[in-house]
């Protein structure tokens, strides 16, 4: 399925927009106005962006640490996600879950997730709803290259493939987990491990926008089509260190220079855009303008929200819990 | 109303909800058994038999066998319940829960609080628990008190068929996460329960009798020791009184409360290991709310800090008994204090 021009400009949108985003969020936290941790998703944009023009509003995805992304692309309010993430009450989640655990069910986000590892049982579970209620979704999990060596992947790739689920599994391959590399780390190859299971497996290139949509295209085709899961092993970026107080003296300043200037999704999006003539410069700078203003109205309604009231505190942890009810 | 085993009582409350409600799912390993063999389909029902039968009213959409998988299925219910199922999952032995306790601590428990109130996970994680089948440590445990303190979960100990039934359906129709621990001790005791459908609601304890003399506070298979106990004792002219609060999460703290004010001698009754169990817990809670009332110290009928051994002689040591139960309740209506 290829990409139309508007698509293209929309996708331009949501990779600038998770990129501005990210930006502005490690400027909050430098300031201090960051109560947690986060863990950026700048240099691998076109993974979500693209993962997620290929899915409907009813399906599913479940995502990692490094969330802000995912939920941008599937469908989440950026001024809700900000103000999450500085702690304030008018967040996603009330500012109960800051960074690492916003989720939208409404957009079909199941959330982001703290734990490496712990969203592929989940989206296996959104696939089995999907199934027995026959709505016709599919799920997707994000999850890092760290997570592959988790017991949890390996379980959901394995249970995904004896239940013939509709879920796809997107490995993102940012070369490593936290302060340690993926070469070290990760035995063999993860496309061969899904093999393994008789899955059907891809290598893509994660900073080609249109690499990774018309590979979970076909992944999604497969999956609605009752054919079973699909793993994409996506290879990416990973423009900060592991998270916002990470130095990130692991990798050198050449390495990261090198990166920035040639290894950038969305630059690699606008050459080809304005190179093929398929929109010009200014229409994107305006595209960046327009971003660069919604990002600023969140902060600031961000800022100037309250913290959430303390009496709060004991609200959202069951439905119902009654005693001596 | 007829006699039924534990074991039917359970099974009977799994065939009424899923026939009354298409979102309920029943999933684990060997819960029909069989599946991919060329003999008898459905051949266990579930390792002790209580989703027997399920299969073949409903099939294998809503009734599937897994993989020994606890991580990917009980991650699976999790995220199944969050997407409009209502799954039924069954751990063999509550011990497995070492392998997959994430996606119960983690996931499961605390995505309505991490998401702001905004998502239901009405799944209910079932096992088997206790001790007493010589089956040694790591299928014997009675880990209650590590799902209590997790905020997030519901934790339901029934002690007799009926409660079983009423509580597994309630746990079913409950729009929280429920772990549902089933003694297996239990599974063939029999007792009356009636044939419809009925709840019994959460935090709501059961009073097997009332007695001036003391309180006894007691779960699962040891509330029938406790019982057992009050009878030997009510022989000797000493009335107990003696509490099943059938759910440790929440707790009905107000009846607990209210007997301990009564007979201001409690004593409790846990086959959890003794440190930071539920015993602990009660102790605490009647010390600091009923301190006033009390006549003796609170005394604790525990396992000794051991793991669950295996040989008859050691097992039946480790377990509380009812002339332990009944000695201690003697020796808080000995104790004098102070002169």
């Amino acid at each position: 399925m290829q990409l139309t021009r508007t698509d293209l400009g929309q996708a331009y949108r949501k990779m600038r927009l998770i990129r501005t985003f990210e930006t502005r969020v490690h400027a909050e936290a430098q300031a201090g106005r960051v109560p947690g941790s986060t863990h950026l998703y700048a240099g691998q944009e076109a993974v979500a962006v693209g993962v997620c023009m290929a899915l409907n509003d009813c399906d599913y995805i479940v995502s990692t640490h490094r969330g802000h992304g995912h939920s941008i692309a599937k469908g989440c309010n950026v001024g809700g996600m900000m103000a999450e993430i500085l702690g304030k009450e008018t967040g996603t989640c009330k500012g109960k879950g800051g960074s690492m655990h916003i989720a939208d069910l409404d957009v079909g986000m199941l959330g982001a997730n703290g734990i490496v590892g712990g969203g592929p049982p989940l989206a296996c579970g959104a696939a089995l709803s999907a199934v027995t209620l026959g709505t016709g979704a599919v799920s997707v999990a994000f999850s890092g290259d760290g997570a592959v060596n988790q017991g949890t992947t390996a379980e959901s790739l394995n249970l995904a493939m004896v239940w013939n689920l509709p879920v796809i599994f997107v490995i993102e391959d940012n070369g490593w987990g936290e302060a340690t590399s993926s070469d070290f780390a990760t035995a063999g190859s993860i496309v061969d491990r899904a093999r393994g299971y008789g899955m059907a497996a891809h290598k893509v290139d994660g900073l080609s926008l249109s690499d990774v949509y018309e590979s979970m295209v076909q992944a999604v085709a497969r999956a609605r089509a009752g054919k079973g899961p699909t793993l994409l092993h996506i290879t990416t970026e990973r423009f900060y260190g592991h998270f916002n107080g990470d130095v990130d003296t692991y990798r050198s300043a050449a390495l990261k220079e090198d990166q920035r200037a040639n290894r950038d999704c969305l630059i690699r999006l606008r050459t080809m855009l304005t190179e093929g003539g398929l929109l010009e410069a200014a229409e994107l700078n305006d595209i960046d303008a327009e971003v660069e203003a919604e990002v600023e109205t969140a902060v600031v309604a961000a800022r100037a929200a309250s913290e959430p009231d303390p009496a709060n505190l004991t609200t959202d942890v069951y439905i119902h819990y009654g005693q001596g009810a | 109303m007829g006699k039924k085993t534990f074991r039917a009582a359970l099974n009977e409350a799994l065939h009424q909800e899923m026939a009354a409600d298409p979102r309920v799912v029943v999933f684990g390993e060997d819960v029909t058994g069989g599946t991919g063999g060329d003999g008898e389909q459905d051949a266990w029902g579930g390792a002790f038999g209580v989703t027997k039968g399920l299969l073949g009213a409903y099939g294998r959409k809503r009734v599937l066998d897994t993989p020994i998988t606890e991580s990917a299925f009980v991650g699976a219910a999790a995220g199944a319940a969050l997407t409009g199922l209502r799954p039924v999952v069954e751990i063999m032995f509550v011990d497995f829960i070492g392998v997959c306790l994430d996606q119960v601590m983690n996931q499961a428990a605390k995505f309505r609080y991490m998401f702001g109130g905004k998502t239901r996970c009405p799944m209910v994680l079932r096992a088997t628990f206790g001790a007493g089948a010589r089956s040694a440590s790591q299928h014997s445990q009675a880990l209650y008190p590590l799902f209590t303190h997790i905020p997030g979960l519901k934790v339901v100990i029934p002690s007799n068929p009926s409660d079983a039934k009423g509580l597994l359906i309630q746990a079913i129709r409950d729009d929280d996460p429920v772990i549902f621990l089933e003694h297996k001790m239990l599974y063939d005791e029999a007792g009356e329960v009636s044939d419809q459908p009925f709840t019994v609601p959460f935090g709501e304890a059961r009073i097997l009798r009332e007695g001036k003399d003391a309180t006894i506070i007691a779960f699962g298979r040891m509330v029938g020791r406790a019982e057992e106990a009050a009878r030997i004792l009510s022989a000797e002219g000493i009335k107990i009184s003696v509490i099943d609060p059938r759910t440790t999460s929440p707790l009905d703290t107000e009846t607990i409360l209210e007997f301990a004010e009564e007979t201001g001698r409690v004593i409790v009754v846990d086959e959890a290991s003794p440190r930071c169990g539920m015993a602990a817990d009660i102790a605490s809670l009647v010390a600091e709310q009923a301190f006033g009332a009390l006549k003796a110290p609170i005394y604790k009928v525990t396992p000794p800090h051991t793991p669950v051994p295996y040989a008859p002689s050691l097992e039946d040591a480790y377990l509380p008994d009812a002339a332990r139960i009944a000695d201690t309740v003697r020796r808080s209506i000995a104790y004098k204090g102070k002169s």
